[in-house]
């Protein structure tokens, strides 16, 4: 029988598998930022430890980062995170884009862009939307601060094999509906824990006319569906990708040509099986939007409000829960809700392409009166190619806040958050009680909705908006 | 880490599904460089009101689970963010295992915590016990009908018991690998570095192999 993209991957990085079934897997990429390792480092101190492989451990600051000005850290308790991460990254050798890099960036957004995610390799982060690299064919997941100080130790990690979960988009979705609506409608059907324990494996027509950024954006949502790891078989789109612009760590010449055969292989086999399957029609996806605490909580752009007693997988508890915190009644149409904040960035949404999206939607328009607008870019070097093409003229002709790269308010570690009540249309991830700042109310939108949204002051169906 | 074997304490009942790691330690506490001082921030914005007071609706404050260290919730508990500080906080409020439901979804059987606070949990030494749907609805009921009801949970036998009105008695199950690596308190990082000669074996191989810069 044929293996999948995933075996073939676990199989090149198992080191040894001992009789209790737990393999010593093998990590190629580890990542690290502020907010997960100081503990890792610390750990490593306590028990002369080094680093096994700083030449395979990348650092970056994101999290916590300012978005607005970067000659001071104003909060104490961030400055001190941040310059732990610059005192254990120079103590153990590890490579750091601080925030005088151009470098800078979130973390997932960096990774790519630098030619550090490349097809079949292992990659770990303290991150839960380590997923995000998946979308290169890279067995990529999140991990926590006991497992960050493992792999800083050994470069390996004790690993259960994960299962295995094809989720094929049959036909391809209709613009202006994206890879965003297709992660979130695939969340809404299996719910928040429909993917745990298994690996999804993204494929069909709609995955394979999907850019990187859009494959990177349904990989990285694949741990709101329980799933650890969310991954997409590589292609000509990832090859091209990946030798495009300058990715100084990504292969070129003869190192290429050996990369490309191996990359060649790694697709799943036709007649590989997986432990779990589900075919979606994309040509039937509309655009989605959240309305609940969780990114399952979602439906239709046209759907309204759900009544507490009619949202299958949730008890009448879970759904007046929801809504009440999200000051919601059951039987408003979905874009009769008022916004009052729009973020545009995120590991989700922070690429380019989205920004690009965004812009053609702000073009010779004004975000509604009343509407604050940030837009955020994932990565310095996301914000200044977005400046050569003079987006961030059209964001601010249309009165949108134009900030420097970071997490921002994606989960509100910074001074990017929502006041209480603050109703917001977010590019991000997570719609969870509190996510983007105490008592805001999130829901989650592609890039193209959350830009009309801040133009009408209200949701939009984009595919009937002018 | 301190070794998991036989426990015995109070059920706090928190009769809430998919709790994220976000509602158990908040964004704003994780900028400590710290591995302690989690636990008084555990679960803030349902624990406190506005003003900072302990809100008395939520369960965590009802006078009978003020010594409670273990929690019953419902499915999918710890969805969400990576962050072990999620583990560290409930930890260090006082619970030394998390007791939540498996679904069934057709043929399937959705796993009642989320994959990277499970694995977190194991690391530190917090077990986490999955049941039935049915099974945990009867012990919420134990706790509604005698609050401040204790429980044993025991790894060795993999049970737990409820000394309720009437005793309760389930049994779990548990991976053999995470069962040893709780009784005995390993350290996980040692048990990998036994390793050590495969490790750079394997690395020499794969090196070889694999193109260059990968």
């Amino acid at each position: 029988m044929g293996k999948t993209l995933f075996e073939k991957i676990w199989e090149k990085h198992a080191v040894v598998t001992p009789p209790d079934g737990v393999t010593l897997l093998y990590i190629d990429r580890h990542l690290i930022h502020e907010v997960t390792s100081p503990q890792a480092f610390d750990g490593l101190r306590l028990a002369g430890r080094k680093v096994r492989c700083p030449e395979l451990t990348f650092a970056t600051m994101d999290h916590n980062v300012p978005t607005d000005d970067r000659r001071t850290i104003k909060d104490p308790v961030s400055k001190a995170q941040m310059d732990a991460l610059s005192k254990n990254c120079r103590e153990f050798g590890v490579t750091l884009y601080d925030l005088n890099s151009d470098k800078q960036g979130i973390v997932h957004i960096i990774g790519p862009d630098l030619g550090l995610t490349l097809p079949g390799t292992t990659i770990v982060c303290g991150d839960s939307h380590t997923s995000t690299h998946g979308a290169f064919g890279a067995l990529a997941f999140g991990i926590g601060t006991s497992e960050v100080e493992h792999v800083l130790a050994t470069q390996c990690l004790p690993q259960k094999k994960a299962k295995t979960f094809k989720v094929e988009f049959t036909g391809r979705v209709k613009e202006p509906v994206s890879a965003k609506d297709m992660i979130l409608k695939l969340i809404g059907l299996i719910g928040t824990a429909g993917g745990t324990g298994y690996v999804l494996e993204y494929c069909g027509e709609a995955v394979r006319a999907l850019t990187m950024e859009g494959r990177m954006t349904m990989c990285n949502m694949s741990i709101e569906a329980g799933a650890r790891a969310g991954l997409i078989a590589p292609d000509e789109t990832t090859y091209e990708y990946i030798s495009r612009g300058s990715r100084p760590f990504a292969p070129k010449g003869k190192d290429l040509e050996k990369a490309l055969a191996y990359w060649k292989s790694l697709p799943s086999d036709p007649d590989a099986a997986y432990d779990r399957t589900l075919t979606i029609n994309a040509t039937e996806i509309a655009p989605q939007v959240t309305w609940g605490t969780n990114p399952g909580m979602v439906m239709d752009v046209t759907g309204r409000i759900p009544q507490p007693d009619t949202v299958p997988g949730y008890s009448r508890k879970d759904v007046e829960q929801a809504l009440n915190y999200m000051g919601l009644k059951p039987g408003t149409p979905l874009t009769d809700l008022k916004i009052d904040t729009v973020f545009i960035g995120s590991c989700t949404n922070g690429r380019l392409e989205d920004l690009r999206t965004a812009s053609h939607i702000f073009k010779g328009r004004k975000a509604a009166q009343g509407v604050r607008v940030l837009v955020v870019p994932g990565s310095e070097e996301v914000r200044r190619q977005a400046e050569a093409e003079g987006l961030d003229q059209i964001f601010k002709d249309a009165g949108c806040e134009w900030r420097f790269a970071g997490c921002s308010m994606c989960l509100a570690m910074n001074p990017d958050q929502l006041s209480p009540g603050e109703r917001c249309a977010s590019t991000s991830n997570r719609n969870f009680e509190g996510r983007q700042g105490k008592g805001g109310r999130t829901h989650l939108v592609s890039p193209q909705m959350a830009a009309a949204a801040a133009v009408e002051g209200h949701f939009v169906d984009i595919r009937s908006w002018k | 880490m301190e070794p998991f074997k036989k426990y015995t304490g109070v059920i706090a009942a928190l009769d809430t599904a998919n709790v994220d790691t976000d509602q158990i330690i908040a964004k704003q506490f994780l900028k400590s460089i710290a591995r302690t001082g989690f636990g008084e921030h555990l679960f803030h914005d349902w624990r406190y009101d506005a003003s900072g007071k302990p809100n008395p609706e939520f369960p965590l404050n009802h006078p009978s689970a003020q010594s409670a260290s273990i929690l019953v919730a419902r499915n999918n508990f710890g969805c969400g963010s990576s962050r072990e500080h999620a583990v560290w906080a409930v930890q260090q409020y006082g619970f030394r295992a998390v007791i939540a439901p498996w679904k069934a979804s057709g043929q399937d059987r959705i796993p009642a915590f989320a994959d990277i606070f499970r694995n977190n949990s194991m690391k530190n030494g917090l077990l986490t016990v999955e049941l039935t749907e049915d099974q945990v609805e009867q012990i919420f009921q134990a706790a509604a009908a005698q609050p401040g009801v204790q429980a044993t949970v025991d790894l060795d036998t993999q049970t737990v018991t409820v000394h309720g009105p009437q005793k309760l008695v389930f049994s779990f199950e548990v991976e053999a690998s995470v069962k040893d690596r709780l009784i005995n308190g390993l350290d996980d990082i040692g048990i990998s570095l036994k390793y050590a000669g495969d490790i750079t074996s394997f690395e020499t191989r794969h090196n070889a192999q694999m193109p260059a810069g990968q």
